[in-house]
């Protein structure tokens, strides 16, 4: 047995258990996926990168199994990576998306993975951007990432994703919902799905102006499309509005797109590690809990805490002159 | 930051229709901090492998109350091995004779879990196996 071939290079030629593996290393920020990462990074870049997002319940798995439907009868290999949230109490997940993804389990031109968001409170996994970039490297032409059932106020999707999909459906929220400050702005495509349902013709036209309304000086007009995910209506117009908006993003600029893109990742991924590194091991809980007790206030705590930061990176920075 | 979790895959493998036993222990593990991914109904050994695969789980769980255990526990034996998966974990429950059960068990395919189970003992089983594997694991 070649004990010494590694996973980039099992990649490489195809094995999709070395694939799954790889995205686990991702996970569970195991210090080889970096070296892995680095050698299949020539390979990364060439997939379109669709977020799908929404409330719960919307029909994001229903959408997203149709969605890789038709691109497979379009001869098109479908990778997928859904987010559903990690209980805060005990760390557990129940994964459930993929029941509605079943017809596309034994599709070789297709791999689903089911990811718990560990503790991101963004609508992603830390990891769910990396594990794009594995499927992308492994070849798959669309790489489909849906978020968890988000509220208001999840947007990480938005820096992972080439085009996003905000998946709404009529019976929950009537459009000045959908008008406040959110969601909307993070979507390049609107979906009103389960649009055999009464209300929905209503919700495609609030959610038609209030988007004409918003966005009147963007280059992009954000289309909205009605489907019915559940009966497979009104899927090859979701692909076109997504094949326009990627028509679009193209000319007018895509590697300048991504690296923008790239730059917000590198802040969020800077900042969790950093809160992470200074709460973990050096007992800095201890110290606040004593210096409350102490009787000052959170606010001047965490204050003299990021001068101590500042002062350490002002010092990291001078050794580097 | 290391956030090893074990990951498990509650399957329904053949023609029977209940999942109310496999959702309960799908819940029970979630809540001891597993993450687990529920297959739905009628699932082949070929699919249930496949998603092992997909998922890189670390234990597969069969809930099988048709009686065709003798055949399919097996039979997803052998799709694992087919896909390299053949360290996974396999264990599983449901309606199963106790000679049958004793049968699957020297067989290998690990501890099977009854009616009556309190899902306390499947979580820790699975966690006390782990524990050992992981160790294993760092000592390579």
């Amino acid at each position: 047995m070649a004990a010494a071939e590694t996973l980039a290079a099992r990649i490489e030629r195809g094995d999709r258990t070395a694939l799954a593996r790889m995205i686990s290393w991702a996970e569970n920020g195991d210090a080889r996926f970096a070296g892995e990462l680095a050698a299949l990074w020539p390979r990364v870049g060439r997939a379109w990168r669709v977020g799908v997002t929404g409330p719960p319940g919307a029909g994001k798995s229903t959408l997203v199994n149709e969605l890789a439907r038709v691109e497979r009868s379009r001869e098109r290999s479908v990778g997928i990576c859904a987010v559903d949230p990690s209980s805060p109490f005990t760390g557990g997940a129940l994964l459930g998306d993929r029941i509605r993804m079943d017809d596309r389990t034994l599709d070789p031109g297709v791999f689903i993975r089911s990811m718990a968001s560990r503790g991101s409170h963004g609508g992603l996994a830390r990891a769910a951007a990396s594990a794009c970039d594995v499927l992308d490297a492994f070849g798959f032409a669309t790489i489909l990432l849906e978020t968890v059932g988000v509220g208001q106020a999840e947007y990480d999707v938005l820096d992972a994703a080439d085009t996003v999909v905000v998946v709404l459906c009529p019976g929950a929220g009537d459009g000045i919902q959908a008008m406040k400050a959110g969601l909307l702005e993070v979507a390049d495509v609107l979906v009103v799905n389960k649009s055999d349902l009464p209300g929905a013709e209503r919700l495609q036209s609030d959610l038609t102006e209030a988007v004409h309304v918003r966005f009147t000086k963007r280059a992009w007009a954000v289309p909205v499309v009605a489907a019915s995910a559940g009966t497979a209506q009104g899927t090859e117009d979701v692909l076109e509005a997504i094949a326009r908006h990627r028509a679009h993003v193209e000319s007018s600029g895509l590697e300048a797109a991504r690296r923008r893109k790239r730059i917000e990742q590198v802040r969020h991924s800077l900042s969790e590690q950093l809160s992470e590194r200074l709460w973990g091991p050096a007992g800095l809980r201890d110290r606040v809990e004593v210096e409350l007790a102490q009787g000052h206030s959170p606010h001047a705590i965490a204050a003299a805490l990021l001068a101590e930061v500042t002062m350490g990176l002002s010092k990291l920075s001078e050794a580097r002159r | 930051m290391t956030q090893r979790k074990i990951r498990v895959l509650v399957a329904k493998p053949g023609l029977d229709g209940h999942d109310r036993g496999a959702k309960t222990v799908a819940s029970a593990l979630r809540d001891h901090g597993m993450e687990v991914i529920y297959t739905g109904l009628h699932q082949t050994p070929e699919a249930i492998a496949e998603i092992a695969a997909q998922e890189d789980v670390d234990v597969v769980g069969l809930s099988i109350l048709s009686g065709a255990h003798m055949a399919l526990f097996p039979r997803v034996r052998v799709e694992l091995e087919k896909r390299g998966m053949g360290h996974v974990l396999l264990t599983g429950g449901g309606i199963i004779p106790q000679d049958d059960m004793a049968a699957l068990e020297t067989q290998g395919y690990t501890k099977l879990f009854g009616p009556g189970t309190p899902t306390e003992a499947i979580a820790k089983w699975i966690t006390v196996a782990m524990a050992e594997r992981l160790k294993n694991e760092g000592a390579q």
